[in-house]
C-alpha cells in the first residue's frame, strides 16, 4: 500500500530512538501504534532490519498480542469488560444490547468506520462493575441506558 | 479556607469524581468561597465513590457517593450543619468498614496525594529505605526472610528465599522485575497502589535492588492501566530529582533506576516467565522451569520477580521490623493481605486485613451480601483461575493452606461474588474459553484441553440422555485432572479449578442430579 510509505520517516525516527533499548520490540510497536494508530505492514521489514530479527519474528509478536492492530482503527473504540466480575453484574446482557444496537458482533467494526467493538478481560474497575473503556476513558457502574447514551454519542456527535 | 479531598483514582473518576471536583470549584467561585481541593488516592471504599472528604476539627468528614448535582447542597450543608446532609458519613476514619481494617500497605490510601513526596514522607515514607541503607544487604535479606512474607501474586512462594538466591547468584548484571500485569478479574489492589501510592512500590524496588545487587528494575504494567503507567512515569522523574533513583541512591553509593514497560493485552504475561519473554521483546510464551528466573531470568541473568504487593510490603518490614510484620496473620500466612471485593456485592472495595479472617466475614460482613439483593450463590476467590466457593464453605479462614486444602486458592486476593442468577455451567465454559483464548500454546493440556473442554461442557449441557451425561461429566473431570497436573504453568493448571468446583458444587447448572455428580 503506497500510502503506508508515508509513515516511513516516523517509523525510522522511532527505530533510531529505540533500537538499542534492551528488549525494544514492544516499546517500538507501542510507539508506532501510538503515533500512526496501527502498525502498518511497511513497518515490519524496517523493524526486522533494525533489530536483526526475521520478518516472521516481528509478525509473530504483532499477532500474539491483542493490543496491536495492523489496520487503521475506527474513529471510536469501545471495549466492554466481559470478565467474571462484570458478568456477575450483567455484562453479557450489555454485550447483547451492543450487538443489537449496532448490528455488529463482539469484535465488529461499523461499515462507516465510526465505531469498533472489542471485548476486554478486566479493566480493574471490578468493585464498580460493569465497566467499559471508550476511547481510553473508563466508565463504571454502567447501566443499559448509560451504555446506549455513550454509543449514541459516538454515532452522532463524533466527539465523546 | 475550606479544604476538600477528592480521589483521582481511575475508578473514582470512572464514576464521576472529576465532574464533582469541577462542579465544586465552579460553585465555590460563584459563591466567592475560598476552597482548596486536593486530589488524593482512593480509600478503596468504592461503593461510596466519589467520596468527598472535608477537613473539620475532629478529622475528615466524609460524604458519598456524591454527584456533581449534589455539590450546591453539599456546600450549603458545610456552611451550616454538615451532618444533616443526606450523604454525610461522619468521620471517615470511623466508618466501620475502614476502622476495622489493618492497613499497612494501604495506610496512605485516600489520605495522601499520589505524586507528593512531602505527603509520602510525612506519612512514614522512606523510613524503610533509610533503614535498609544503614544495613548490609544480607541483613535486609534476612529481615525479609524473617518476616515470613510470601509472594502476593498467587504462588505464595517465600519471598526471602528468592532474595537470597538472587543475592548469592554472583556479581554482574542483575534485575528486579515487578509483575504489575494484574489481569485477574476481581483484582485491583495493584492498580490502586500504583495509581495511589507509587513511591511505596518504588521504595520497595529500591530496597530490593540494593539488597540483591541489581541496578536496574522494570515494572511491567498491563496496557489496560493507562493511569498507573502515567503516574509511575511521573513518580520516577520526581524520585530521580530527589536522589532516590540514579547513580547514588539515597546516599548508599549504589546505583538503581527504574523503567515502566507496557504490556499489550496478553493475560499470559502475568505468568512470570512469559512476562520475562515479553520484556525481552518476544511473544509471551511460558518458559520451562528450571532454570529459575532467580538464576536465569531476564536476558538470561539473575532476576528477582515479584508482584506489586510483595515489593510494596518490604518498606514496612524494614521500617517496623520483621517481627512486627510477622505478628499479623496465621499459620504460614503471615502479614496482611489486601482483599478485593468485587462483582455482585453491595459494598465493593479493598479490605486489608491480616490473614485468617473467614470468607464469610469478608463477603457478608464487609461486603454486605449481594448488590442485587438476591441470594448469594458463590464467590470466586483468586481470579479467573480460582475456584467457585459455595456459601457452605464460607467459614474457611483466608489462609493459603486452608484454601489449598479445599481445592481452592487465595491467589491475588480477589473475590468475585455472584447471586443465584449466574449459571455456573456457563461460568465453567467461560473459564475454558478464556483459557483457549489466552493460552500461549506451548503445552498441549492448556492449548488443546481448553478447546476440548468447551466442547465437553456444551455436550454435557445439551444432552438429555442419562448415560451420555454421565460419560461427559466423567470426561470433564478427567480433562480437569489432565490440565491440572499436565500443564506447564498455572494458566492451564488452574483453569481446572473454576471448572471442577462449578461441577462439584453446582451440578444442577450442568443438568446433573447430585447423585450423578457424586459418581
Amino acid at each position: 500500500m503506497p500510502d503506508e510509505l508515508l509513515h516511513l520517516p516516523l517509523i525510522h525516527s522511532i527505530l533510531a530512538r529505540e533500537k538499542d533499548t534492551p528488549g525494544a520490540l514492544l516499546p517500538i510497536l507501542h510507539a508506532i501504534q501510538q503515533d500512526i494508530g496501527f502498525v502498518p505492514d511497511a513497518a515490519v521489514p524496517e523493524i526486522a532490519h533494525a533489530l536483526n530479527l526475521s520478518l516472521a519474528e516481528v509478525r509473530g509478536v504483532i499477532s500474539f498480542y491483542h493490543d496491536f492492530r495492523t489496520t487503521a482503527p475506527a474513529r471510536h473504540t469501545l471495549r466492554l469488560c466481559r470478565a467474571e466480575s462484570c458478568q456477575s453484574r450483567g455484562a453479557e446482557a450489555l454485550a447483547a444490547q451492543l450487538r443489537d444496537q449496532l448490528a455488529l458482533d463482539d469484535h465488529g467494526t461499523s461499515a462507516d468506520g465510526a465505531i469498533s467493538l472489542r471485548p476486554v478481560y478486566c479493566l480493574g474497575a471490578c468493585a464498580c462493575s460493569p465497566a467499559l473503556e471508550l476511547d481510553g476513558q473508563l466508565h463504571a457502574r454502567l447501566t443499559p441506558e448509560r451504555l446506549r447514551a455513550l454509543v449514541n454519542g459516538c454515532l452522532e456527535g463524533e466527539t465523546c | 479556607m475550606l479544604k476538600v479531598y477528592i480521589p483521582c483514582d481511575s475508578v473514582a473518576r470512572a464514576v464521576g469524581a472529576d465532574q464533582v471536583a469541577e462542579a465544586l470549584q465552579r460553585e465555590a467561585e460563584r459563591r466567592q468561597l475560598a476552597v482548596d481541593i486536593q486530589r488524593t488516592s482512593s480509600r478503596g471504599l468504592y461503593w461510596l465513590e466519589p467520596l468527598v472528604e472535608c477537613d473539620s476539627a475532629q478529622g475528615r468528614q466524609g460524604f458519598g457517593p456524591v454527584t456533581a448535582d449534589d455539590v450546591p447542597a453539599l456546600l450549603d450543608a458545610l456552611a451550616g450543619q454538615p451532618q444533616a446532609h443526606g450523604l454525610a458519613l461522619g468521620l471517615v476514619e470511623d466508618i466501620a468498614y475502614l476502622k476495622s481494617q489493618q492497613r499497612l500497605l494501604f495506610a496512605r490510601a485516600g489520605v495522601t496525594r499520589p505524586l507528593s513526596l512531602d505527603d509520602y514522607r510525612a506519612h512514614g515514607g522512606f523510613a524503610g529505605l533509610e533503614r535498609a541503607v544503614a544495613l548490609d544487604g544480607a541483613e535486609v535479606v534476612a529481615a525479609v526472610l524473617d518476616s515470613g512474607l510470601r509472594g502476593r501474586g498467587g504462588a505464595a512462594f517465600p519471598a526471602g528465599i528468592k532474595w537470597r538466591t538472587v543475592r548469592d547468584a554472583g556479581a554482574g548484571q542483575k534485575y528486579v522485575v515487578c509483575n504489575a500485569d494484574e489481569g485477574d478479574s476481581g483484582t485491583f489492589a495493584d492498580r490502586m497502589l500504583m495509581e495511589g501510592d507509587p513511591f511505596l512500590l518504588i521504595e520497595g524496588m529500591i530496597i530490593a535492588g540494593l539488597a540483591v545487587g541489581a541496578d536496574k528494575g522494570y515494572i511491567y504494567v498491563r496496557s489496560e492501566y493507562p493511569d498507573a503507567i502515567r503516574v509511575l512515569d511521573q513518580a520516577f522523574a520526581i524520585a530521580r530529582d530527589a536522589g532516590y533513583l540514579g547513580d547514588d541512591v539515597a546516599g548508599s553509593g549504589q546505583a538503581f533506576d527504574l523503567e515502566v514497560r507496557v504490556g499489550a493485552g496478553a493475560y499470559i504475561c502475568g505468568e512470570e516467565t512469559a512476562l520475562l519473554e515479553s520484556l525481552e521483546g518476544k511473544r509471551g510464551i511460558v518458559r520451562a522451569k528450571p532454570p529459575l528466573p532467580a538464576l536465569q531470568g531476564l536476558f538470561g541473568l539473575p532476576t528477582l520477580v515479584h508482584n506489586v504487593l510483595t515489593l510494596a510490603s518490604v518498606p514496612i518490614i524494614l521500617a517496623k521490623g520483621a517481627a512486627f510484620y510477622r505478628d499479623f496473620g496465621m499459620g504460614r500466612s503471615l502479614g496482611t493481605m489486601p482483599f478485593q471485593l468485587a462483582g455482585n456485592i453491595r459494598h465493593g472495595g479493598l479490605v486489608e486485613r491480616a490473614f485468617g479472617l473467614t470468607l464469610r466475614e469478608l463477603v457478608e460482613g464487609y461486603g454486605g451480601g449481594t448488590a442485587s439483593g438476591r441470594p448469594l450463590k458463590a464467590a470466586q476467590v483468586g481470579g479467573p483461575l480460582g475456584a467457585w466457593v459455595p456459601p457452605s464453605h464460607f467459614d474457611t479462614p483466608l489462609d493459603y493452606e486452608a484454601f489449598a486444602a479445599m481445592g481452592a486458592m487465595l491467589g491475588h486476593g480477589g473475590v468475585v461474588v455472584a447471586d443465584d442468577t449466574l449459571n455456573m455451567a456457563s461460568m465453567a465454559r467461560f473459564a475454558l474459553q478464556f483459557c483457549a483464548e489466552e493460552s500461549c500454546g506451548k503445552c498441549t493440556p492448556c492449548r488443546i484441553g481448553s478447546t476440548r473442554g468447551m466442547e465437553v461442557v456444551d455436550r454435557l449441557i445439551a444432552t438429555t440422555d442419562f448415560t451420555e451425561r454421565h460419560d461427559q461429566a466423567l470426561l470433564l473431570r478427567d480433562l480437569c485432572d489432565t490440565m491440572q497436573y499436565g500443564s506447564l504453568c498455572a494458566m492451564g493448571g488452574m483453569t481446572a479449578y473454576p471448572v471442577a468446583s462449578a461441577l462439584k458444587y453446582f451440578p444442577a447448572d450442568f443438568g446433573l442430579t447430585h447423585t450423578e455428580a457424586a459418581q
